[in-house]
């Protein structure tokens, strides 16, 4: 593995990006943060410009107004930057699914690199994700 | 000549400072850890950061805004703490290299990686960056007089000098001096002053990342922003190393007296770590006011118990 992937994979910034969300998958993505489970010793640091980040953790239903949002947001971020779509309404859309004002579930309008199911995700579900999205991108 | 960049480029300047400088933001960011009952990022990490952004990220532009400043204002900063690191190191490592009046251009070279980040966030032309450029210059404008006064109070308390090499010779010969009451309300008031010259957390209000995220680094990414990182690193160490030289009875290194100085920038870092683990980050107002009022006080009340002689 060269120097570049090493370092890449070592230190992951996270840009939390919340579509229409019920606010759970966001405190189970800060619950990631907290002194049980603690990222940072992964070398994650939750960031608060998309211009630092790496990894944009989209969670939450995507209605109209947030798809102009969110792809302002992925095309601000800083390349090579990982797309990870974060519990049941990220992923598919979820009960939000057949909604009116549902502009598609985040993989319809930007490419994602891992999904991570779930209503909440648990912690330990979403850091068993970011590490098979490594494992995956770095071997 | 040959010399000179040798010291800039490699030992006590810009390769020396940058590690050295890593290690104890490792350490402030372990410590930090602790606090909060965390495991903490590996040694490392500081290097795993600075890699990253140089070499993978990519650069990207304001569209709207003066490219050039913007690309310039951190190599600008860079340099500015590099050669502080110089000056404040070299005479720490027994090399009197320094000149007379070196104190003043040191407080001069330790404005230049902020008034550098000023000029980066101007550059940029985002609205929070703006803000974030306007309270450092705010909270410059309280600090720095403060600072001043402080190396007033030092240089006249070691016998007018103004070199730092003499300040440290000085202490060698008759104590620390810290061990003074006046000593005691400087080294108060300096702490402070790195707090908020470092942006660390009673401080931050220039970067707060809640509410500007980021601040005046909001615009940056990958190199620049990567060289912003090690001008931090680098005034991590040459503060607190200030601090030491100045105050704390100087650094020599070579011998046990080489572990007790390492010892002496460790234990600031770890008061500036505490500190910012332990308070909210307060208004510029309120930064301003401290700053103005308390510290230029207790450092005025330090000079004058200075000249009594306590």
């Amino acid at each position: 593995m060269g120097i570049k992937s090493l370092c890449l994979k070592k230190s992951l910034w996270l840009f939390h990006f919340g579509g229409a969300s019920c606010n759970n998958c966001d405190i189970e993505i800060l619950d990631c943060l907290t002194p049980r489970y603690d990222v940072e010793r992964l070398g994650m640091l939750l960031v608060g410009s998309p211009r630092h980040a790496d990894v944009i953790l989209v969670n939450g239903s995507i209605n109209k107004r947030d798809k102009e949002r969110l792809l302002e947001v992925y095309n601000q971020a800083a390349r090579p930057c990982f797309v990870v779509a974060i519990g049941a309404c990220g992923c598919t859309g979820g009960i939000f699914a057949e909604g009116n004002t549902f502009a598609g579930p985040v993989d319809k309008i930007i490419p994602v690199d891992a999904y991570i199911p779930g209503c909440p995700p648990k912690p330990e579900a979403i850091l068993a994700g970011v590490v098979k999205l490594v494992k995956a991108k770095f071997g | 000549m040959a010399q000179q960049i040798f010291y800039f480029l490699v030992f006590p300047g810009l390769l020396f400072a940058g590690v050295a400088g890593g290690l104890l933001s490792w350490f402030d960011r372990k410590v930090t850890a602790w606090v909060q009952f965390r495991r903490g990022p590996v040694l490392m990490q500081p290097f795993y950061d600075f890699l990253k952004l140089l070499l993978v990220k990519e650069t990207i532009v304001p569209a709207r805004g003066s490219v050039l400043t913007f690309l310039a204002a951190p190599v600008f900063g860079l340099f500015g703490a590099g050669i502080s690191a110089v000056f404040i190191l070299l005479p720490a490592f027994g090399i009197a290299s320094g000149f007379t009046g070196d104190v003043i251009v040191i407080f001069y070279l330790l404005t230049i990686p902020s008034l550098s980040y000023v000029i980066g966030a101007l550059a940029s032309g985002n609205p929070l960056a703006s803000v974030g450029a306007s309270r450092e210059i705010k909270l410059m404008a309280g600090f720095e007089l403060t600072l001043l006064l402080i190396f007033a109070a030092v240089i006249m308390k070691s016998g007018m000098n103004i070199s730092l090499y003499g300040i440290i010779e000085y202490q060698q010969e008759n104590g620390a001096l810290i061990g003074s009451l006046s000593g005691i309300l400087l080294f108060i008031a300096v702490i402070f002053c790195i707090q908020a010259k470092l942006g660390m957390v009673p401080f931050d209000i220039a970067e707060a990342e809640t509410e500007l995220s980021e601040g005046a680094f909001i615009e940056f990414s990958g190199p620049p922003y990567a060289l912003i990182k090690l001008t931090k690193y680098i005034m991590l160490l040459v503060l607190p190393a200030l601090a030491g030289a100045m105050l704390l009875g100087g650094l020599h290194f070579g011998g046990l007296s080489g572990l007790w100085s390492v010892l002496k920038i460790l234990a600031v870092v770890l008061l500036l770590t505490l500190i910012r683990n332990t308070n909210p980050r307060v208004k510029v107002g309120q930064a301003m006011r401290f700053f103005f009022i308390w510290m230029n006080a207790l450092v005025i009340a330090a000079i004058i118990l200075g000249y009594l002689g306590l």
